[in-house]
């Protein structure tokens, strides 16, 4: 039996994790204009932290709604429309922070437009919105992997917050128009089929325990 | 004591592997933790923990703590009753007596270390003696709705910190310096958590005289006004007209809290006559804490105020259903109708408590959702990170940082 020929990468997969601190600003909102009015100044850092904050808080539960405006406004301010609006926000269409900061400002202001009652909702000090925003700390795993095989045996047991990074963070904070996986496999593999698949995913409707178990399926398929 | 490897099979190798890379880069720097007492109270029993696993990731992690006296101690507990927003009589010799406490132990304290962290009011003048070092000021209490007069105090001291850390969002503060978020945690392998056996279980319960006959409500809380052990008991005697149940209070005594006596009388006194609740003052006995809860039905924690409500994490921890207030840090622990029930009055706590023995196949699912909502979020070793973390950002300014 002739064993399938394994294409070797041109440049090795470098594993990198984040960790994840949270600062808070000391910037709270009582109601939609103090939050409007917060949104407009906060560091891209912060808009960052409460658009993903849920994902890895609860990764192994559901796949919760990636946004806290989205919980405080239908849960603290009643305004259930507007949550509902704010956390349909299709994250994964957005390249930059900015833009997706751009587009949770004008969901607000277009719901304090057709409802001016809604300006009227407040709400006390235990349930404000407290701006916070993440600081993350990158560093390298030590694994790397040149070829698909290495690739997911390193998936398999990488931690979560490795998978995390190179999906999320890379892609949005950092700026990169893709998720690290399917640039390397684009790139350094030429397979532009698997890449395309990968970047295709929505991940943010997976818990990440459940994007890791898809991944993998998807590059088995390729070993 | 067990090791970084013992947590393994809780957390998994690759957050074990995070934590020691981390640790790589905190060689060399001496990280000194002060606070008021070695032992009873929720930062004592984290400091017990957290101490040891640090210098095992080889950080030269360190406690000290301040001496007081009754009278200091007494100031301190009032102080820390205003901070959690209680009327408070406060005397302008309070501020006296308090000084004059500290001021001994910025003369008698060595600060050495490269950072000096300080844990609650108690210890928050030592920053008086800051040289290059750095400073955090780590808040343990609930200050969101603070006595004024106490806060503007003890903020002339916090703005010389270079940082201080928060347990709950709504705790921050409009300071200069900046805030950090950072959650306590529990250690699943400590007496107060970790697996029992039935035989274990069934001595506690002996040995207190308590019979398993019918079920458990339990609040584990000191004997303080601010966890409402008589707000419990009112909860527990509605509830008990529809469901027949038993209550246990138990909780020991920490040294910096002189006015827990009272409180213990007050409650004897309330539920004198009823055979179905238990009094305990017990010693510092974590394994019996950890039976009683384990024993228990319903865990409930009807705090009024709450720096982050540890009774909870542990409760949740042994899949139990928790009726708690929706304050402080309790929410961060319990969403509501999925892993515990919160409540912001005695009815509201009784009817959860109805609600839950009514429902056993519904409360098992809510101490079940708890329990994997604690792993991922509220054990030590996610604290120990939170901590590296935190000492590492005091020498970085930047959101992104590459180490």
């Amino acid at each position: 039996m002739v064993e399938k020929e394994i294409k070797k990468a041109k440049e090795p997969f470098h594993f990198h994790t984040r960790l994840n601190l949270s600062e808070l600003t000391g910037l709270k909102a009582f109601n939609l204009e103090g939050l409007l009015e917060c949104l407009k100044k906060v560091p891209e850092s912060s808009i960052y932290h409460h658009t993903h904050r849920f994902l890895q808080q609860h990764q192994y539960l559901s796949p919760e709604p990636p946004n806290d405006f989205a919980y405080w406004v239908t849960n603290s301010i009643g305004e259930k429309a507007l949550g509902e609006n704010l956390s349909s926000i299709d994250t994964v269409q957005f390249n930059s922070i900015d833009e997706l900061r751009q587009v949770i400002i004008s969901t607000v202001e277009s719901c304090l437009k057709s409802d001016p009652a809604a300006k009227a909702r407040s709400t006390d000090n235990n349930n404000a919105f407290c701006f916070m925003k993440s600081i993350s700390f990158i560093l390298p795993t030590g694994r790397s992997a040149g070829d698909l095989e290495e690739f997911v045996h390193i998936l398999k047991n990488i931690s979560i917050d490795s998978i995390y990074f190179h999906i999320f963070e890379s892609r949005l904070r950092i700026g990169k128009k893709t998720n690290d996986f399917s640039y390397w496999i684009e790139n350094s593999l030429e397979n532009k089929k698997l890449a395309d698949s990968i970047s295709r995913l929505d991940p943010y409707t997976y818990t990440l325990d459940d994007l890791r178990g898809t991944i993998i399926e998807k590059v088995s398929k390729y070993i | 004591m067990p090791t970084l490897e013992n947590y393994i099979p809780i957390v998994g190798q690759a957050v074990i592997d995070d934590l020691r890379r981390i640790s790589e880069k905190l060689k060399g720097r001496v990280i000194q933790n002060i606070n008021s007492t070695a032992v009873g109270g929720g930062v004592a029993e984290i400091l017990i923990r957290m101490v040891p696993l640090l210098k095992e990731l080889g950080v030269d992690a360190r406690w000290d703590v301040i001496k007081g006296g009754a009278q200091f101690f007494e100031v301190t507990k009032k102080f820390h009753n205003a901070l959690h927003g209680k009327a408070e009589d406060i005397k302008p010799q309070d501020f006296g007596v308090f000084m004059e406490t500290s001021q001994k132990n910025i003369d008698e304290l060595d600060t050495y270390g490269d950072i000096v962290y300080i844990h609650d009011p108690q210890p928050i003048t030592l920053v008086n003696k800051r040289r290059d070092n750095k400073w955090i000021w780590r808040c343990h209490v609930d200050i969101s709705s603070p006595n004024n007069e106490v806060w503007k105090f003890l903020k002339t001291f916090i703005v010389k910190y270079d940082a201080a850390v928060f347990s709950a969002p709504s705790f921050s503060q409009e300071l200069p310096n900046r805030q950090f978020l950072i959650s306590p945690s529990i250690d699943p392998l400590s007496d107060k958590n970790r697996e029992l056996s039935q035989d274990e279980i069934g001595a506690v319960l002996e040995k207190y005289g308590i019979v398993n006959d019918k079920p458990i409500i339990t609040q584990i809380s000191r004997f303080d006004r601010l966890k409402d052990p008589l707000g419990v008991i009112s909860a527990y005697q509605k509830a008990k007209r529809y469901a027949d149940c038993q209550l246990i209070l138990a909780g020991g005594a920490a040294q910096d809290d002189p006015e827990g006596m009272d409180v213990l009388e007050e409650v004897r006194k309330k539920c004198e006559g009823d055979p179905d609740v238990h009094v305990l003052l017990l010693p510092q006995d974590d394994i019996a804490v950890n039976a009683l809860q384990r024993a228990s039905t319903i865990i409930v924690q009807k705090s009024l105020k709450e720096g982050f409500g540890l009774t909870v994490a542990e409760a949740l921890w042994k899949a139990k259903p928790v009726v708690a207030s929706n304050i402080g840090g309790i929410p961060l622990q319990v969403t509501h109708k999925y892993s515990g029930l919160l409540c912001r009055s005695i009815d509201g706590a009784a009817f959860a408590i109805k609600q839950l023995l009514n429902s056993p196949k519904y409360a098992k699912k809510l101490g079940e959702n708890g329990r994997e909502h604690i792993k991922n979020n509220f054990l030590i070793t996610r604290h120990v990170m939170d901590y590296m973390l935190l000492f590492l950002a005091l020498y970085h300014t930047e959101d992104t940082i590459y180490l």
